[in-house]
């Protein structure tokens, strides 16, 4: 049966990753590239590689971590941020990622997924979504959580996925960086009403939290990032531990 | 040197740099004149089936893959390569493979569906376990139970006869298949960690 799977972010500006420290055996813990091998070595099952980039110049930095990271590295590779156009689908995918994660510019232009689940097909197309409890109703947020859309965000999954999304990566801005467990509660709402693979992001603290996460139907992956940065949880840990509790996993 | 076949169909970049990775000489080419030459070659392939099949016979390389293969070069088709190489596909229709492998390409939804089982997603993608049928000379380097990465929303059936490995998803998935030196994988092993990139190296030792 296919293994639930366990996703390190890294968030990349300048040809660094952002967060990241108190990692023993590794010379350089902001160089991409060297952290996408530790990552590999480790089990994680699939990276995701998130550009936060500020200028055309780091930009083409970060397709070259990427074509680095392709080139040695040869597991699911997804890349978000800045994503609003087919070009920039193009541009990524050309440079060795498999999956392209939109986020603001599917919110901006929501042609965009149709447009490229068409050209590109849907397992290439990945919808990321930021929401957030607004008087008792789950709302999209946009520009990284800051800004309230006011669109109904379950209404916006369904719709990204009948429009051609083979995946959704939930991120609830309410349990990110608390530590506290996924949002159980916004994830099973969205999984009654999907029918693609589901990765639950923000609020991962223990290993306890994604085994929570995996009794509950039609979640697929967890995603996290600091946790694994600052080494609170290793995967291969979590993996292990997760087989204990009758997850099954990649080891 | 290995052949990778170029017929427009998919993104060559991870297959090229895994073939690279592991040290093997490996072009990509739409001639016949380097097929022939080449001591493998492989099919890639993403999308749909009738499309791939018509862009394949398009580059007019179908008879010297044939031929090539009936001399017993080893061919390694790759996901949608792989199904290329079946009689027959039932994807949107039906329409001729290539005919190097016995058996059909057919709907996972479908026949989950009259199998009676519910829940699972279509298409079938991620990691998941290798069965092996057989102790064949492409898993030398890796080990029954050990994962590799699918994505895929039809799957080759009634090839009993050629299947070497299967992967369980409610139905019985088959893995890779092998008639003589012509292989298959659903799978990619170009995706697939250590173990696609031990595959592959096996392949390149047949």
């Amino acid at each position: 049966m296919i293994t639930k799977r366990i996703i390190p972010c890294l968030d990349v500006r300048n040809g660094r990753v952002v967060k990241g420290k108190n990692f023993e055996g590794i010379q350089d813990v902001s160089d991409p590239v060297e952290m996408a091998r530790f990552y590999n070595a480790e089990g994680a099952d699939e990276l995701v590689f998130y550009d936060i980039t500020a200028s055309v110049e780091e930009r083409g930095l970060f397709t070259d971590i990427l074509t680095r990271v392709a080139s040695e590295i040869f597991i699911p590779l997804t890349v978000g941020g800045g994503i609003s156009t087919l070009d920039d689908f193009d541009r990524v995918l050309k440079c060795g990622a498999d999956k392209v994660s939109v986020n603001s510019g599917a919110i901006r232009n929501p042609e965009i997924i149709e447009q490229a689940a068409r050209k590109y097909g849907d397992q290439c197309v990945v919808l990321s979504m930021d929401i957030k409890r607004v008087d008792g109703r789950f709302r999209l947020f946009a520009k990284g959580g800051r800004e309230n859309t006011g669109i109904d965000a379950i209404e916006w999954a369904v719709n990204g996925v009948n429009s051609g999304a083979g995946e959704l990566v939930v991120n609830s801005i309410d349990t990110d960086g608390v530590k506290g467990g996924f949002d159980l509660e916004l994830l099973d709402e969205i999984a009654a009403r999907v029918n693609v693979p589901i990765i639950a992001s923000g609020g991962a603290g223990k290993m306890e939290d994604f085994s929570e996460l995996f009794k509950h139907d039609g979640m697929d992956a967890g995603l996290a990032a600091s946790i694994f940065h600052y080494k609170e949880i290793s995967i291969l840990d979590l993996k292990k531990y997760l087989r204990e509790q009758g997850v099954e996993v990649r080891l | 040197m290995i052949a990778i076949i170029d017929y427009g169909v998919g993104n060559l970049f991870s297959l090229t740099a895994s073939l690279k990775y592991l040290d093997a000489d490996a072009i990509v080419t739409n001639k016949a004149e380097d097929i022939e030459k080449a001591d493998r070659i492989i099919l890639p392939g993403v999308g749909a089936f009738e499309d791939a099949i018509a862009k394949l016979k398009a580059t007019g390389l179908v008879d010297t893959i044939i031929e090539q293969t009936k001399k017993g070069k080893p061919l390694l088709g790759i996901c949608l390569g792989m199904q290329l190489l079946f009689e027959e596909s039932h994807e949107y229709g039906v329409h001729k493979g290539l005919g190097l492998v016995k058996g059909i390409i057919a709907s996972i939804d479908e026949d989950l569906e009259a199998a009676g089982i519910e829940g699972l997603k279509v298409p079938h993608i991620g990691w998941n376990a290798l069965s092996f049928t057989a102790n064949e000379p492409l898993f030398k380097y890796i080990k029954e139970g050990d994962c590799v990465y699918y994505v895929h929303s039809f799957y080759g059936k009634d090839c009993d006869e050629s299947t070497i490995a299967s992967s369980e998803y409610g139905i019985k998935i088959t893995g890779a298949v092998r008639n003589g030196k012509v292989y298959g994988t659903q799978f990619h092993p170009e995706k697939s960690g250590e173990v696609g990139l031990n595959i592959l190296r096996a392949f390149l030792e047949v």
